[in-house]
C-alpha cells in the first residue's frame, strides 16, 4: 500500500479557501479544495490540499499574497 | 421601444450576464461556501471570482473586504446602523437619497446626532460646508457620490482627503456611479455599490467595501446566522467577509454580476463614461432648446452622470411619463425618485421631475428620438 503525504491548509473563511486556490493555481502549484477533514476541525467549510513537500513554498505565496490561514496540516492517505 | 430608466435598473444587459445567470443555474448550482463537493466548491468559486473583478473595479488590494449584500440600501444600512451610537455625530448631505435619509433619521430619534449639509439648487455640495459642520464627537461622513435626481456628481477626493486629516471615516454611496464613473477605493472607507445599475447584474445584488482604515470591532453585523465557518462555535465570526455575510448567498445573482462587472472592465470605465458624457450633452443641449423645458442640476454633462431630470410647463410630471410611454414607446421615470430631500434642494418638491436615465447601451438616435418626444408633449401643452 503506498502512502501519500500531503498538506492541508485550514482557513477562516470559505472564501479565504478560494482566495488561496486562486493564487496558487496561478503561479502553478498543484492544488484541490476538499471538505475541512473531522479530524482537523469541526468546520462545515472547505480546505485547501497539496502535496506535503511544496508546504513551504505554497505557505511563503500565501503571505505573499496575504491570504490568511489558520493552520496547516500534515496528513498521510493510504492508496 | 426605448429604455430610459437605467438610473433605476439597467436595462439591456450584455449578453454575458444572462449566460452567466443560466450556467449556474444549469450546472453549478451548488451552495457556496456550504460544502466541499465540486458543484459547492464551483459556486464558491463563481462568488469570489466577481469579488476579484470588483477588486479591480475598485482598486482594492484584497478581494475578501468586499462584502455581498441584496442592494446598496443594505450595504448603506450596515454601516449606519452598525456604525453610528447615540452620542455620535455623522454629517450627510441634502441631496441624499432616502436609502440613507430614512435610517440616518431613524438613528437621529435614537439618539445619534446628525447634521444635514445643504447642497446649491444645482445639486452641488460645497466641501467648506463639509469640514465647517464636524465636531469633536462626529465619527461619519456619509455622501452621495451623484444625485439619482439631478445626477450631479460631488467631490469625493476632496471629502476623503477632509475625512482622514480629522480621522473619520468616509461612506460613499455609489448607486449611481460604480461602473460608469472611475472609483478608487484609496479616497474612500465604506463603499456601498448596487449591482443592477451601471455594474449590469441582476437586481438583488449589490454589497460594500471595506477600506484598511475601518476598525472592523466598531462595527457590529446587521445579521448573524450560518457563513459555513467555524460552524462549532455560536457566536458570529469576526473576520471578513463572514462577519456580515450570513445566510446561503445569492450565487446566481453573485454569478450574473461578475459576468456584468468583466463587461464593464473589458470596456473600461473611461470608455463608459465618454459614451454616457457625449449622449448626455446631447440631451441636455437637446432639452434645453425646446421652449417650456426646464432641465435642473449643473447643465454641464462633464459633472453629472448621465441622469437628466426636467419639467415642462403644464403637465404633470407622471403624465410625461405616460405619454412618452404609450405613445412613444420611451421608458422613463417620474416624481420624487424616492430622494424627497434633493427635490426640495433642487425646487422640485412635491411636484417631481421626469427623469432620462441612460446607460452605455444608449444610441444618439435613441437620445433624438426622446428629444424629439419632448418636443412634441411641450407643443401640445403650449397650445392647450
Amino acid at each position: 500500500m503506498a502512502e501519500t503525504e500531503y498538506a492541508v491548509v485550514l482557513f477562516h473563511s470559505t472564501q479565504g479557501a478560494i482566495k488561496a486556490e486562486r493564487v496558487l493555481l496561478r503561479v502553478g502549484f498543484q492544488v484541490k479544495l476538499i471538505p475541512t477533514p473531522r479530524q482537523l476541525s469541526s468546520d462545515c467549510g472547505t480546505a485547501l490540499r497539496c502535496a506535503w513537500a511544496d508546504v513551504d513554498a505554497v505557505c511563503a505565496v500565501l503571505r505573499e499574497a496575504k491570504v490568511e490561514y489558520d493552520s496547516v496540516h500534515k496528513v498521510i492517505v493510504k492508496e | 421601444m426605448i429604455y430610459l430608466d437605467n438610473a433605476a435598473t439597467t436595462w439591456p444587459k450584455p449578453p454575458g450576464v444572462t449566460e452567466a445567470l443560466v450556467n449556474f443555474m444549469q450546472n453549478v448550482g451548488g451552495s457556496p461556501g456550504r460544502s466541499g463537493h465540486r458543484m459547492a466548491v464551483e459556486a464558491n468559486r463563481i462568488v469570489y471570482d466577481t469579488r476579484e473583478a470588483l477588486a479591480t473595479l475598485f482598486d482594492m488590494d484584497d478581494p475578501l473586504r468586499i462584502v455581498f449584500t441584496a442592494n446598496v440600501t443594505q450595504a448603506l444600512n450596515l454601516v449606519l446602523f452598525g456604525y453610528l451610537r447615540p452620542g455620535d455625530h455623522v454629517v450627510t448631505t441634502s441631496i441624499e437619497h432616502n436609502s440613507v435619509m430614512r435610517p440616518l433619521r431613524y438613528l437621529q430619534s435614537l439618539g445619534v446626532d446628525l447634521t444635514v449639509v445643504p447642497c446649491s439648487p444645482e445639486g452641488v455640495l460645497d466641501v467648506a460646508d463639509v469640514e465647517k459642520a464636524i465636531q469633536p464627537h462626529t465619527v461619519l461622513l456619509a455622501i452621495n457620490h451623484a444625485s439619482n435626481v439631478v445626477g450631479t456628481i460631488q467631490p469625493v477626493a476632496d471629502v476623503g482627503e477632509i475625512a482622514r486629516r480629522y480621522d473619520l471615516l468616509l461612506l460613499v454611496d455609489a448607486a449611481q456611479t460604480a461602473g460608469a464613473y472611475p472609483i478608487d477605493m484609496n479616497q474612500i472607507d465604506l463603499l456601498a455599490f448596487t449591482g443592477h445599475k451601471a455594474l449590469f447584474g441582476p437586481q438583488g445584488t449589490g454589497g460594500l467595501c471595506i477600506g484598511e482604515r475601518v476598525d472592523l470591532d466598531r462595527v457590529l453585523p446587521l445579521t448573524r446566522g450560518g457563513t459555513g465557518s467555524q460552524s462549532e462555535l455560536e457566536e458570529q465570526p469576526d473576520f471578513l467577509p463572514d462577519k456580515y455575510e450570513s445566510g446561503t448567498a445569492n450565487g446566481v445573482g453573485i454569478a450574473g454580476l461578475g459576468a456584468g462587472v468583466r463587461f464593464v472592465l473589458e470596456q473600461g470605465v473611461e470608455n463608459i463614461r465618454r459614451h454616457e458624457q457625449m449622449l448626455t450633452e446631447r440631451l441636455l443641449a437637446g432639452l434645453q432648446d425646446i421652449p417650456g423645458v426646464h432641465v435642473y442640476g449643473t447643465h454641464d454633462a462633464r459633472r453629472q452622470t448621465a441622469c437628466v431630470s426636467f419639467n415642462i410647463e403644464g403637465v404633470e410630471p407622471s403624465d410625461v411619463a405616460l405619454r412618452l410611454d404609450e405613445e412613444y414607446a420611451i421608458m422613463c421615470r417620474p416624481g420624487l425618485h424616492c430622494a424627497p430631500s434633493a427635490h426640495r434642494t433642487i425646487g422640485t418638491y412635491p411636484r417631481g421631475t421626469v427623469r432620462f436615465g441612460l446607460s452605455y447601451f444608449n444610441s444618439i438616435e435613441q437620445i433624438d428620438a426622446a428629444i424629439e418626444a419632448v418636443h412634441r408633449i411641450a407643443s401640445k401643452a403650449r397650445v392647450a
